[in-house]
């Protein structure tokens, strides 16, 4: 049984990030933010079950689909915010974009808008991590469409090999864009695929957050202790919105509001809010409206980029 | 009657035209059955062939680049879609050791005909991966063709005959010009290689603009044009193998060259063009020139760097200036009406 400040510290997390891309989601029509925006609205739960059981000196790499872990993660909300308007005070300071927050100071190491790219670089980072005699650990997030990619297994490959520290966690919401992941693969036992590599793997079926919380604060301590090799999780969780942009996309046809529906029932931003007192929720809302509504303003108000900034960071020199 | 037809619409017309003639033809890559279709360029092209021939893959550029190399061995035509351009690192090794290759190191005994559809970003924040022009790489290595087409004209006659060529060739869109409508007749017709166009005449300067590039130049020209200055604007639509005779042939007369690339200017297409008319004119004829392209950085998402960033009519027409009047004369032309770029808007 989780004491209520950890329930607190989790529905923190959670409603912060699912109100910041509401608002993100709000503001869009606007043209403020021309930057092509992948909402986790609905995968919330993975992000902040992972992060929570993170320390600050624990690593992360991700993808384009990047809101929702580098927040859990600890990365600056205004510097995120700012990123979005394309703002000089951004994270990356305007150079990088929605699909390419860094947070290098808070463990947020960058993201691709190439499918399965991140992959072996966080597999780098971990084995400079037992190089180094660190005992931080390297999570990659990435999705079920990066499973089809050769790197994903090239990289399995050699995390085991080297028996490192990083615990890789596949989002598995079903879809690479409109395809779904039947359409893409044989057979969807992704574990077991993973497990041939020599490498323990889990399946978490339904996005729920305090599950996923305890399974990877488990594997964290084991390679913290340097028991064990890489660990896999799949997380099964559900995209609410359209692939890219701030609009639902029921009308498609490729996916049914019949299929989303039982995962929109488990919603875990509810489920944590009715696990703690109504105090302290009105008292976490309250402030962290507060916290976005004042990021929104810095954002809108800083300037953009100076001209010479379009030839600095190219090379170091 | 002329017909008018989208960009979009001339590609998904010569695919399915080359599809009902030609059995071989197969059309396949990440969401081409998907409900947008590749921007519409393969709407209802696996209703009407089925999916054997037109198939959605899981996201494996390179595994499903050396098959469609494989496929094409067999006799089959493949046509594989990219969404972005900078999809093709991932399959480069397929590409440029084995599609580039076959022909040649096998001596003969095999051939190679497919085509590589993909696409060049720009705008809303596409930012560091998703706008990459990146076919001087192609340009590159022998083996491989390419082409950039810039109008429904050249869309559908270029598709036509990269699917009926028997060699690889790297087919570059923008997503820009994806936009673009024009006259395009509705019988089947080939656009070879050895043919830029001359699209506009002019006595004082040869600009030669490629794939978006081309349509600032066209405007770039307009600008020009209330100075008195005269810009014969080529499109030279195949760049592997590129036709420079008729580049050559028309500074030449003009004197001045001045090449945009819709890319880095460093070891790029309009490093090659140059190079290869001062070669062919070198002692004959005295030639200035200026090369223009992204500028050497990667491509900043934000708007304010961004403008910076990409070549624009504006800044295209001041520097012919420059290059037609000599020396620095810092004259930017007041923004025209219906000379902007068309504004396009997210999320993508
Ligand atoms: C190598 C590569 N191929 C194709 C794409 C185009 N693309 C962008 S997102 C995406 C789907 C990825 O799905 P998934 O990994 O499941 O992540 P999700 O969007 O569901 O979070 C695709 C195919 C890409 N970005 N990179
Ligand atoms: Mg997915």
């Amino acid at each position: 049984m989780m004491s209520k400040a950890i329930y607190e510290r989790f529905y923190r997390s959670l409603y912060r990030i699912r109100r910041v891309e509401e608002e993100i989601a709000r503001i869009y029509p606007s043209d403020k933010i021309k930057s092509p925006v992948h909402l986790s609205i609905g995968q919330e739960a993975v992000s902040v079950g992972v992060c929570e059981a993170l320390r600050p000196d624990d690593v992360v790499f991700g993808t384009y689909r990047s809101h929702a872990y580098y927040l859990a993660k600890g990365g600056d909300l205004k510097k995120m915010l700012a990123e979005l308007y394309g703002k000089a005070t951004g994270c990356a300071k305007g150079k990088g974009g929605s699909m390419h927050l860094i947070d290098a100071a808070h463990g947020v190491m960058g993201a691709s808008a190439v499918v399965g790219t991140t992959i072996p670089n966080a597999v780098g980072y971990a084995y400079a991590l037992r190089l180094q005699r660190k005992d931080s650990v390297v999570v990659s997030f990435f999705g079920d469409g990066a499973t089809d990619e050769g790197v994903f297994y090239e990289s399995l490959n050699f995390a085991a090999l080297k028996q490192l520290p990083i615990i890789f966690i596949c989002e598995n919401n079903f879809y690479a864009i409109h395809t779904h992941l039947l359409s893409r693969h044989k057979d969807a036992n992704l574990c077991g695929r993973v497990r041939a590599y020599g490498i323990p793997a889990e399946q978490i079926d339904n996005n729920d957050i305090l599950k996923i919380n305890e399974r990877v604060k488990g594997v964290v301590d084991l390679l913290r202790a340097k028991q064990g090799g890489p660990f896999f999780f799949e997380c099964l969780t559900y995209r609410w919105k359209e692939h890219v942009g701030p609009n639902d996309d029921f009308h498609l046809g490729y996916r049914s509001y019949e299929e989303a529906r039982t995962w929109v029932e488990g919603d875990q931003v509810r489920r944590l809010a009715a696990l703690i007192a109504p105090q302290s929720r009105e008292r976490i809302e309250t402030q962290v409206e507060e916290e976005i509504r004042a990021a929104i303003v810095c954002a809108e108000d800083e300037p953009f980029p100076e001209a010479q900034e379009l030839l600095t960071d190219v090379t170091g020199d | 009657m002329e017909r008018i037809l989208s960009y979009v619409d001339a590609i998904r017309e010569a695919t399915d035209q080359q599809m009902a003639e030609d059995p071989s033809v197969v059309v396949f890559g990440l969401d081409v059955d998907d409900p947008k279709a590749i921007q519409g360029t393969t709407r209802g092209l696996a209703e009407k062939y089925g999916p054997e021939r037109v198939f959605g893959t899981p996201l494996s550029e390179e595994a499903m680049t050396g098959a469609a190399i494989g496929m094409a061995l067999a006799g089959l035509r493949p046509i594989h879609i990219h969404i972005r351009m900078d999809f093709l690192m991932l399959a480069m090794n397929q590409l440029v050791n084995v599609a580039a290759k076959s022909r040649y190191m096998y001596g003969g005994q095999v051939h190679v005909p497919m085509v590589v559809r993909c696409m060049i970003g720009k705008s809303w924040g596409q930012g560091a991966q998703h706008s990459q022009g990146l076919h001087s790489f192609f340009m590159h290595v022998p083996g491989l063709k390419v082409v950039a087409p810039t109008n429904p004209y050249d869309a559908k006659g270029c598709l036509i005959q990269a699917i009926r060529d028997n060699d690889p060739v790297i087919y570059v869109e923008h997503r820009i010009l994806h936009f673009q409508k024009g006259i395009v007749p509705e019988e089947r017709y080939g656009i070879p290689p050895g043919r830029a166009r001359v699209l506009e005449e002019g006595r004082d300067v040869t600009l030669v603009g490629i794939s978006h590039m081309l349509t600032e130049c066209l405007r770039a020209r307009c600008y020009l044009e209330t100075i008195n200055v005269h810009a014969e604007v080529i499109d030279p639509i195949w760049l592997s193998p590129l036709d420079i005779e008729t580049i050559v042939k028309s500074v030449k007369k003009t004197g001045r060259l001045c090449v945009v690339d819709n890319g880095w200017t460093t070891c790029g297409a309009s490093a090659e063009i140059v190079t290869r008319v001062i070669e062919r004119l070198q002692g004959e004829r005295e030639v200035v020139v200026h090369r223009m392209g992204y500028a050497p950085a990667t491509c900043p998402p934000t708007p304010s760097l961004e403008d910076l960033y990409y070549p624009n009519a504006r800044t295209i027409a001041s520097a012919v200036y420059d290059l037609v009047k000599g020396g620095r004369n810092h004259w930017l032309p007041e923004e025209r009406e219906g000379l902007q770029e068309m504004e396009f808007r997210g999320p993508f």
